[in-house]
């Protein structure tokens, strides 16, 4: 079975966080994900920038529009994500944008961009 | 990291919110600021064993509120302070107040907070030491340090810019629209002074004034998180961003200033360039290009280039003539006239900044770039006289010292000259 496991903590105090604070949770997260990564059970792994640098596309009754920001609503539910290589964020706004347009339901894209992104580690 | 580390990061991170709501109850800072030290002293006593409140910032509210009542109380009728126990049932009613106070009433509170800083009956060295006081809460010692000046002469600074922001009233009640944009204006300005006073008075990357940096970016993310829409407030982000990225390549061993094209690119900060170039594509989605959003693009500019070589001096004269357009200054000028020089030579950029002379008689910065300028163009004679008077004019020591440098420079060049047509 492959899981994704979201992180959640709050920005604006690991945002504090020194550059030898947040030196060193990096190395002692790393150590787990080398530990799962030599055993080849490890995809992708990811660190999101913050929120601040977040744009959501939002798809309800017929209409898209983009909104400043991370995805803010509760009443929807967290199903799935992709990790797309794009130039710019308008670039990064049509992929959401045909995702939407294929996709039946309302719901919403948050995109957000990657501070560091290490590709799967699953033997090939 | 200790025990205590988190609830100080706490404290930290809800002050804004909390002293935001406390002023609007109690309408007058040093009321509002004692309540909040009150609560982050029952904070520290009882966080410990009861572990972390569900949220921070409406406990501190509530406890203050309470503390700064009873202040008000005791002071008009001496009654006595309630007993610690009735505080016990703290978390239920928690719940409660943080549903009251809902989101968008934090965000006119924290704006509000950071308006009354941001005052424009302040001159600029009172808003910064107002706001790193009252909304970041550095203590007045840290601030005397950052500032480089006596802790007494520091607090005679802030208690002058408090009753200036008593005299001038402050507007309680919930800005309109025009109201709002007027206040974000202001703000954004003082945490670019923040921001400039911690950049200008670096001397390495670990000094304290590196401190205030950082905390104008806190403050800067702060704001865009209650105001995600603005792009003029994405461009600060990112032109502050930027220009931290920097900092470890800013300086040399001796604390010298390193020029931009002979800074170690590798030593910039990757994630902070990241974040701002992202912030810079929110940004230009608007299409409403403001004064920061520009600085931003040119600081991008910068940043994009892996060597000098690579640099888009072309893009950057383009852009400083928008900000030219936007908001004439012959400082903006004169930063131009670096980029005309790359790409069209010494003289043209000379030529550019001539009429600027009188203008700028007394800016340390068109001496030494005049004076830069001369040099390239071989004018070694007139070059000297310039750099004399940016030394004049130097408001530090690693100003002062860069220019001497160059004023070796020329000597030792001037010198090899002479020898090479002696050997002619």
């Amino acid at each position: 079975m492959l899981y994704a496991v979201f992180c959640y903590n709050q920005e604006d105090v690991t945002n504090n966080w020194t550059k030898e604070e947040d030196d060193k949770v990096m190395r002692d997260l790393a150590a787990v994900q080398r530990k799962y990564g030599d055993a080849g059970k490890l995809g992708p792994v990811a660190r999101l920038l913050p929120t601040t640098a977040a744009t959501t596309l939002r798809h309800s009754v017929g209409e898209t529009v983009v909104i400043d920001g991370p995805f803010a609503e509760t009443k929807e539910q967290l199903l799935g994500f992709y990790v797309v290589d794009c130039a710019s964020l308008d670039e990064a706004l049509d992929f959401a944008r045909e995702l939407s347009a294929a996709n039946p339901a309302d719901g919403s894209y948050e995109i957000r961009p990657l501070a560091i992104y290490k590709p799967s580690e699953f033997p090939a | 990291m200790t025990d205590t580390t988190w609830i100080d990061l706490a404290l930290v991170s809800a002050r804004p919110q909390a002293m935001g709501a406390l002023l609007r109850y109690f309408r007058n800072l040093d009321t509002a600021e004692e309540a909040f030290q009150e609560a982050c002293i029952r904070a520290l006593k009882t966080w410990p064993k009861s572990g972390p409140p569900r949220d921070a910032a409406a406990w501190l509210i509530f406890v203050g509120r309470n503390s700064g009542i009873d202040k008000v109380r005791r002071q008009s009728r001496e009654t006595a302070l309630p007993p610690e126990e009735l505080l016990s049932d703290l978390e239920d009613q928690e719940s409660d107040l943080a549903e009251r106070l809902d989101g968008s009433h934090y965000r006119d509170d924290i704006l509000k907070l950071l308006f009354v800083c941001s005052n424009p009956v302040l001159p600029a060295t009172q808003q910064i030491a107002l706001a790193l006081r009252i909304v970041s809460g550095l203590s007045v010692k840290q601030i005397a340090r950052a500032f480089l000046v006596g802790e007494a002469a520091m607090e005679q600074r802030i208690t002058r810019a408090k009753a200036r922001v008593a005299a001038a009233g402050i507007a309680f009640e919930t800005p309109d629209a025009a109201d709002r944009s007027m206040r974000l204006a202001a703000v954004a300005t003082m945490i670019y002074l923040v921001f400039n006073e911690g950049y200008s008075a670096m001397n390495g990357p670990d000094s304290v004034s590196a401190d205030l940096c950082e905390e104008a970016i806190r403050l800067a993310r702060l704001l865009l998180r209650l105001f995600p829409s603005e792009p003029e407030m994405m461009g600060l982000t990112a032109l502050l961003l930027l220009q931290h990225s920097r900092s470890r390549a800013r300086f040399d061993a001796d604390g010298g200033i390193i020029l931009l094209d002979d800074q170690d690119r590798s030593l910039w900060k990757k994630p902070l360039i990241i974040e701002a170039l992202a912030m810079i594509d929110k940004a230009v989605r608007h299409r409403q290009p403001g004064p920061y959003q520009i600085q931003a693009a040119i600081a991008a500019l910068h940043a994009r280039a892996t060597r000098p070589e690579e640099t888009d001096w072309e893009e950057i004269d383009l852009l400083y003539q928008a900000l030219e357009r936007l908001q004439p200054s012959p400082v903006i000028t004169l930063n131009r006239a670096v980029a005309v020089s790359k790409r069209d030579g010494p003289e043209a950029a000379l030529a550019l900044i001539e009429p600027l002379a009188e203008k700028l008689a007394g800016y340390f910065y068109f001496h030494g770039l005049n004076g830069a300028l001369l040099k390239q163009a071989g004018r070694v004679r007139e070059a000297r006289i310039a750099f004399d008077r940016a030394i004049a004019l130097a408001t530090n020591a690693a100003e002062a010292s860069h220019i001497r440098m160059q004023l070796d420079h020329l000597s030792k060049d001037a010198g090899e000259k002479d020898l090479a047509k002696e050997e002619r």
